[in-house]
């Protein structure tokens, strides 16, 4: 299986991860709990594609076989993806989707302002003009927790419950990481050590107001996107997702 | 059309020596092309007519996210994706712009929606077909958006105010989608492999006919169209639409190298337009009916998304009132 | 009784304009009306401000004040510029 260098691995991993939750996203089309959530989360999917078409061009172009954007989204099989086992999770109710969508808002949100100072510019112009998206994102689903942690007590209880269902795959949002380390030692991008305390604390903050109990830390082991260890959904999603590239391989669309 | 068969509850047409003082008044304004607003005295029954078409034609746009939905978890490129997924959130806010058109006539929109999914209300026929392979998201970007803009474009001079000016917001932004549809088929057609040209004419011939029943049945007869026309809220009728649709959409076909599912069409030197055969209105009553081969399932989804939501919405009022109680008490 | 308020929305499309009406939204309270609008209202670059107003708050004329209102300003014409005759040699003002 290949494994790429340091940096190209870093770029799969946000563009994956951008591209697996916006595929959730678009799971939703027409059923959405309002018809003014068809627009919010669409909005948001749409932004999602955008900027995983964006690390994904230039992982490309590092890479420099021929591969394009569209290839990396279609043409890997599930170990290659290196996305957040969070968003590959199925939405459940609406809890665990927003559930979901805030804690990954919360870990863009943070990693994108730290990398909008990156010493590759490539990566600062992508984190500068995404970090402008993901702010709405985190506002919106922020507030989201906030109604439904403290709505009615059908939803607290869903809420609690979707913690607890992803909870424990969130170990990779505050996992610190030996390949980052080497990116920000020789400079391609900022020291992320702070990153865990920054996202803890914009949980904290939420889910206080929320009413929410911030579980202990999560452990986990054996699963991490890092190596492709995914859980089996994300096979299935890829299934559906890649079925007309896969199909018909010597097609243009 | 979005918007088929809508009842006007009128069996003939007054003149305006029949009418009284006021109603002779609105259908003057009417005359003059003077927009009524939502302040204005109108009619009951202009009234009612207008709240059934707007959510018609509202009630259309949501259901007819769900066609493409079927499909917007497999478009094969980042770039499609991201146009699909635009072009349903424009359907969502579409339905959106006209369901805020109708609550100016003092409709509520849940009510509506209830009326759509307890069967009460109808939305577009065109929409209780499947989508069958990707060529589909292409054929309905070009037919059946197709034939909604042929229909929509005269409905930007309807004579209320408030859904005049969203048909122009609509047909502002649908412009895309109608592109968008043809340049997918236009690219299979031109660099796709044989298969791809097979999923084309398989979806040409599969939504033909279901396009051209959209305008209606033909509505010389129908004391509802005239109704419709005498209040300007219907500019032509269904045969000049769908007439207007075939004589724009078969020079594009002929583009595209594909052919119709219509033995009968050809050129007509002497009408200066397209003949074309006859529409199986047997088939447009029974999907009207409910008896399409999506109906049910359409109507399900949109059901259990309201139902399933319920929790949300009423989570979310909870919680801005206890915000509310919270800063009086401040 | 719809669950959620009915808010009014008026948008700037531009530095310099005037907010203008461009529909309504239902949201649970201002906030969410606010982003209710702008993911419906603003898709393509619409807006560079939004306000969202209770629509139950909003005062209206009624169409039958019309007259008492409206008509009454018809005949200042002193109000306007193009009342006033001045000779060519003063040139613009």
């Amino acid at each position: 299986m290949t494994k790429y260098d340091e940096l190209t691995e870093f770029l799969l991993r946000l563009g994956d991860s951008a591209l697996i939750h916006a595929q959730r996203l678009c799971e939703w089309t027409g059923r959405a709990p309002a018809l003014e959530e068809e627009m919010g989360m669409m909005n948001v999917g749409l932004d999602l594609v955008g900027q995983a078409r964006n690390w994904y061009e230039y992982a490309a172009e590092r890479i420099n076989d021929g591969t394009d954007a569209d290839t990396l989204a279609f043409r890997r099989d599930e170990r290659a993806f290196r996305n957040l086992l969070l968003v590959e999770q199925p939405n459940g109710d609406f809890a665990v989707t927003m559930t979901k969508q805030f804690f990954y808002d919360a870990w863009q949100f943070h990693l994108l302002t730290m990398l909008k100072d990156a010493g590759d510019e490539r990566i600062a112009a992508i984190a500068t003009k995404s970090l402008k998206e993901v702010t709405y994102h985190l506002r919106r689903s922020s507030q989201w927790v906030e109604r439904l942690g403290d709505g009615t007590e059908e939803s607290h209880q869903r809420m609690e419950k979707a913690i607890d269902t992803v909870w424990r795959f969130t170990f990779e949002l505050v996992e610190k990481s030996d390949a980052e380390l080497v990116l920000s030692e020789s400079g391609n991008i900022p020291a992320l050590s702070e990153l865990p305390e920054q996202w803890l604390a914009t949980v904290n903050n939420v889910f206080a107001k929320a009413t929410l109990t911030v579980p202990d830390e999560p452990s986990a082991f054996y699963l991490s996107a890092r190596t492709g260890m995914h859980s089996e959904h994300l096979g299935m999603l890829l299934a559906e997702m890649q079925f007309l590239q896969r199909a018909y391989p010597d097609a243009s669309w | 059309m979005y918007a088929q068969q809508v009842e006007t509850g009128t069996k003939a047409i007054k003149s305006l020596a029949e009418m009284g003082p006021e109603e002779r008044a609105f259908q003057e304004k009417i005359d003059a092309e003077i927009k009524i607003e939502a302040k204005n005295w109108m009619p009951d029954n202009y009234r009612k007519t207008l709240i059934r078409q707007i959510s018609q034609h509202a009630h259309s746009e949501i259901v007819g996210m769900l066609p493409e939905g079927n499909w917007v978890t497999r478009a094969p490129t980042l770039k499609r994706k991201l146009q699909l997924m635009a072009k349903i959130q424009d359907e969502a806010g579409h339905g959106l712009y006209l369901y805020s058109a109708m609550e100016t006539l003092g409709a509520d929109r849940d009510e509506e929606i209830e009326k759509l999914h307890s069967g009460r209300a109808k939305y577009s026929s065109i929409f209780n077909y499947p989508t069958l392979n990707w060529a589909d998201m292409g054929a309905v970007g070009w037919l059946v958006d197709g034939a909604a803009i042929v229909n929509q474009v005269p409905l930007q001079r309807t004579s209320y105010g408030p859904y005049s000016r969203a048909m122009i917001r609509v047909c502002k932004e649908e412009s895309f989608h109608q592109r968008q549809g043809y340049e997918i088929l236009l690219h299979m057609m031109r660099h796709g492999i044989q298969a791809q040209k097979d999923m084309v004419q398989d979806a040409i011939n599969r939504l033909w006919w279901p396009s051209l029943m959209m305008f209606g049945p033909s509505d010389a007869e129908s004391p509802n169209s005239a109704q419709s026309m005498a209040w300007k809220i219907k500019r032509h009728t269904n045969d000049e639409l769908r007439q207007r649709f075939i004589d724009q959409t078969i020079p594009q076909l002929e583009l595209l190298g594909c052919s119709v599912p219509d033995p009968d069409l050809k050129w007509n030197e002497e009408r200066g337009h397209y003949d074309f055969g006859e529409i199986q209105w047997k088939e447009f009553y029974e999907v009207l009916k409910g008896n399409g081969p999506c109906n049910r399932e359409r109507l399900e989804t949109r059901r259990n998304a309201i139902q399933d939501g319920a929790w949300v919405r009423e989570a979310a009022v909870a919680h801005a009132n206890k915000k509310q109680k919270q800063q009086a008490a401040a | 009784m719809s669950e959620w308020t009915l808010f009014e929305v008026f948008i700037r499309s531009k530095h310099g304009l005037n907010h203008k009406h461009v529909g309504s939204v239902h949201a649970v309270d201002a906030e969410m009306a606010i982003e209710n609008a702008r993911d419906l209202y603003t898709r393509r670059n619409e807006g560079v401000s939004i306000w969202a107003v209770p629509s139950a708050s909003i005062t209206a004329t009624a169409s039958d004040e019309k007259e008492p209102l409206f008509d009454p300003s018809e005949d200042k014409v002193y109000r306007h510029a193009s009342f006033y005759e001045l000779p060519d040699e003063v040139g613009h003002m």
